[in-house]
């Protein structure tokens, strides 16, 4: 919920009165820590998890000295912030390999997760390492669900097997001695999603697990889960022993505290994260930037990555200081743009920005507009370009007849630009804000 | 002056107060602090959101600390029908034929399903019911819905993968009108509602029907996992916001979790809960019933 005042907001109310520097104490903590509680809640941290945390985070807090650079507020989310990262682990931890091929690959979880999908694009992503992955089809219950599995198959390229609507742990069988006839190096074996207490479903798991032995047992885990994720995940690891978690729908607006949960109670590395519906949309996990996520303060690491990947060092910096010295005019905007579509669209951009609330749609950045974006600055004067504010109506109708476009076109892009100073002025910001 | 001093002088000044009172309450009475904590975390860890819960608790304490009451199980009574009053607050949902209803949603969270289980709930009524696949995205999503509409014994309209989803909703539309159908049930992709060119998507489709179908009763309903958390109010926000909303199904009921973010959405949002999903399978569908739900919330 958007209109909360965000934690370090609040942190730095609960401080504001507090002049006088030194230690922090027991009761400026325990009010802190009251906060920090509501802002874990309301990131869907489940209640247990969250006690356990604040506990532990308050025992360290307590008699630290506060640093010359930070505010009391800021020393608190510091230390929260560092507990949470240290919480959730490693990057990136690697998959394993099987000593002796094929690496098998079980995937379990709840109803609609995202198992099936993410077959799709480990199957992808392994081909691309060089891999000969093969899936197999071991959810016989759901409507279309082996359909779909081939769909996504053949849309990376992977092979898929499948024997209809069998017994699932004699196709995981043959589907593995299939692959090891075959000259498969990796299976991935997709299973119907099921409830962590459908005593028969979570036999048939074990039963899978017994006959193949696989690798890697990977929990996934919607992003948005609720409290709900400390049992799913606290059930699913004491009767699978999994070897990793995956983290999906990353690509929407959820705060993402059931990932503490499911590291906290299973203490299993999150392995990949899937940020989109498309078969290419896995990303590795960051566990920078899940904490300040879940503490609401956007991910803006993940931005600035993104934005680096777009965007040469070079040109970055020129940018950060024409925006610094907020210079940046249309023409800066117009090499902009193609980069910012290879950094997703700005809609994925603000997405990630803390508390934005601004909507643009993707498809104010696609292929056609850009050529009539283009159009329409080179329409501009010099002077125009760098002062859009001195572009009255007489002027945007002469721009029009020159660029062969409307008067509201170019107030949209007039609008989109300003959109964009405001959200690199943001981003500025934010990243100072860091510490 | 030293923390506790501090107190005890604040207190003095405000002897009638409500703190007053609750400090006298709770120094002769069983109902401490930490009944009411308790209560609280009764209904955050069934995802209710804090603020809900703390308001909700809150407003029960007062009333207890009014009414002099010490009684535990008349407490919890008085918090079962405030989360009752607020269940309720929003106009409940009523379906009359000639009506379409377009199933929306993030993904995932068994829509298709649901759908599958109205038609049959409806054909069985002996209304007739047509179904279209407008999720022309998820791979074998037509696939998923044509199995459910052989089980629910109901026509269905699709196009080919990655087909526009509005060419379909036109096509079902046609065919319900020419055919007198009473019902047309749209299932549509799962969608991320930040995603404002798939919001885009389903506004067009939302036209669609408003141009070409006005004598019908449009419907527009949402679906919601029971297992979310607080994402679930941002989710029927967003498409409240962009295509209105006329009531929720809250799904997977029969697993652990209780789908408490609901109570924020009827009262605040002011969307009702009209049906929930109890399982996979086709009957696996009832309607809302808040005094039930309330009660599960206890359990
Ligand atoms: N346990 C349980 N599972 C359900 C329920 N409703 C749906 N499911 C399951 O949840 C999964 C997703 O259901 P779908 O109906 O495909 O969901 P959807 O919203 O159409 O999904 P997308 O179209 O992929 O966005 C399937 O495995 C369903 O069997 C329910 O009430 N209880
Ligand atoms: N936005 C988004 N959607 C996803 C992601 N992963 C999966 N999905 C969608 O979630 C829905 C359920 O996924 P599916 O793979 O069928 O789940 P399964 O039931 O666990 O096999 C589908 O609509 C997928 O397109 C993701 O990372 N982001
Ligand atoms: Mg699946
Ligand atoms: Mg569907």
């Amino acid at each position: 919920m958007a209109q909360f005042a965000t934690l370090s907001e609040k942190l730095n109310h609960i401080f504001s009165k507090l002049t006088k520097r030194g230690r922090l104490t027991e009761l400026e903590i325990k009010t802190a820590m009251r906060e920090v509680r509501i802002a874990l809640l309301e990131a869907d941290v489940s209640l247990s998890v969250a006690k356990d945390f604040i506990a532990k985070v308050s025992e360290k807090a307590v008699g630290q000295e506060i640093l010359k650079s930070l505010s009391p507020a800021q020393q608190v989310i510091k230390i929260v912030n560092e507990e949470l990262i240290a919480l959730m682990g490693s990057t990136n931890a690697k998959l394993e390999v099987a000593s002796k091929p094929p690496t098998i690959i079980m995937m379990c979880g709840l109803q609609g997760a995202g198992k099936t999908t993410f077959c799709g694009k480990l199957g992808m992503l392994l081909k691309k390492q060089g891999k000969k992955p093969l899936l197999v089809a071991c959810d016989v219950y759901r409507p279309a669900a082996i359909t779909q599995l081939k769909v996504v198959g053949e849309k990376v390229g992977v092979e898929v097997f499948e024997k209809g609507q069998g017994n699932p742990v004699k196709i995981a069988r043959e589907g593995v001695k299939y692959a090891q006839s075959y000259g498969f190096d990796t299976v991935i074996i997709d299973t119907a999603g099921r409830l962590q207490i459908d005593e028969q479903l979570m036999q048939e798991l074990e039963n899978i697990k017994k006959e193949v032995n696989p690798t890697e047992i990977l929990l996934t885990v919607d992003a948005m889960t609720g409290q709900i994720a400390v049992d799913v995940a606290d059930t699913f690891n004491k009767r699978l022993e999994v070897t990793g978690l995956i983290l999906t729908k990353l690509d929407g607006d959820t705060r993402g505290g059931a990932t503490l949960s499911i590291k906290a109670v299973t203490g299993k590395p999150v392995k990949f994260c899937g940020t989109g519906e498309k078969l290419g949309d896995i990303e590795p996990f960051y566990p920078d930037r899940m904490a300040s996520r879940i503490l609401g303060m956007g991910d803006v690491l993940s931005l600035i990555e993104k934005a680096e990947n777009a965007i040469s060092e070079e040109q970055a910096k020129k940018f950060e200081k024409k925006f610094r010295e907020n210079s940046f005019t249309l023409e800066d905007y117009l090499v902009q743009f193609d980069a910012m579509k290879k950094m997703g669209g700005i809609k994925d951009i603000l997405s990630m920005m803390p508390g934005n609330k601004l909507k643009i749609s993707d498809a104010d950045i696609d292929e056609k507009k850009i050529e009539q974006i283009k159009a329409i600055i080179h329409s501009m004067t010099p002077k125009e370009r760098r002062d859009p504010n001195i572009i009255n109506f007489s002027r945007k109708n002469r721009i029009a007849r020159g660029s062969g476009t409307t008067v509201q076109d170019i107030n949209k892009l007039l609008k989109q630009f300003e959109q964009t100073k405001q959200m690199m002025k943001q981003m500025k910001n934010n990243k100072m804000f860091r510490f | 002056m030293g923390f506790f001093s501090k107190l005890k002088e604040a207190l003095k000044k405000t002897k009638n107060s409500l703190a007053a009172k609750l400090t006298d309450l709770f120094s002769r009475n069983k109902l401490g602090n930490e009944f009411y904590e308790d209560l609280e975390e009764i209904l955050i860890a069934s995802d209710v959101s804090v603020r809900t819960a703390d308001d909700i608790v809150e407003a029960i304490k007062e009333r207890a600390i009014e009414e002099k009451c010490r009684d535990k199980d008349y407490v919890v009574g008085l918090l079962k029908e405030a989360i009752y009053d607020k269940l309720t607050a929003a106009e409940p949902l009523e379906i009359c034929t000639p009506a379409v209803i377009m199933v929306v949603g993030v993904n995932g969270v068994g829509k298709t399903t649901s759908i599958g289980k109205l038609a049959n709930l409806y054909a069985k009524d002996g209304f007739s019911v047509t179904i279209a696949a407008a999720d022309t995205f998820r791979a074998a999503a037509s696939e998923q819905l044509s199995v459910w509409a052989d089980r629910a014994k109901v026509r269905i309209v699709k196009h080919a993968e990655g087909a526009d989803p509005s060419a379909v909703v036109y096509d079902a539309v046609s065919s319900v009108k020419a055919k007198n159908t009473d019902i047309l049930i749209i299932d549509t992709a799962g969608r991320l509602h930040v995603k404002a060119n798939l919001m885009e998507e389903l506004k067009k489709m939302d036209r669609v029907v408003n141009r070409e179908f006005p004598e019908a009763n449009f419907y527009k309903i949402i679906v919601l996992d029971a297992s979310t958390g607080q994402n679930a109010y941002n989710q029927v926000e967003a498409f409240k916001d962009d295509v209105g909303l006329d009531g929720i199904i809250l799904t997977k009921l029969d697993g652990t979790a209780k789908g408490g973010f609901v109570v924020s959405l009827c009262s605040e949002l002011e969307v009702p809960v009209v049906y929930v999903g109890t399982g996979e399978k086709i009957d696996d569908i009832e309607e809302f019933d808040a005094e039930e739900f309330v009660d599960a919330l206890f359990e």
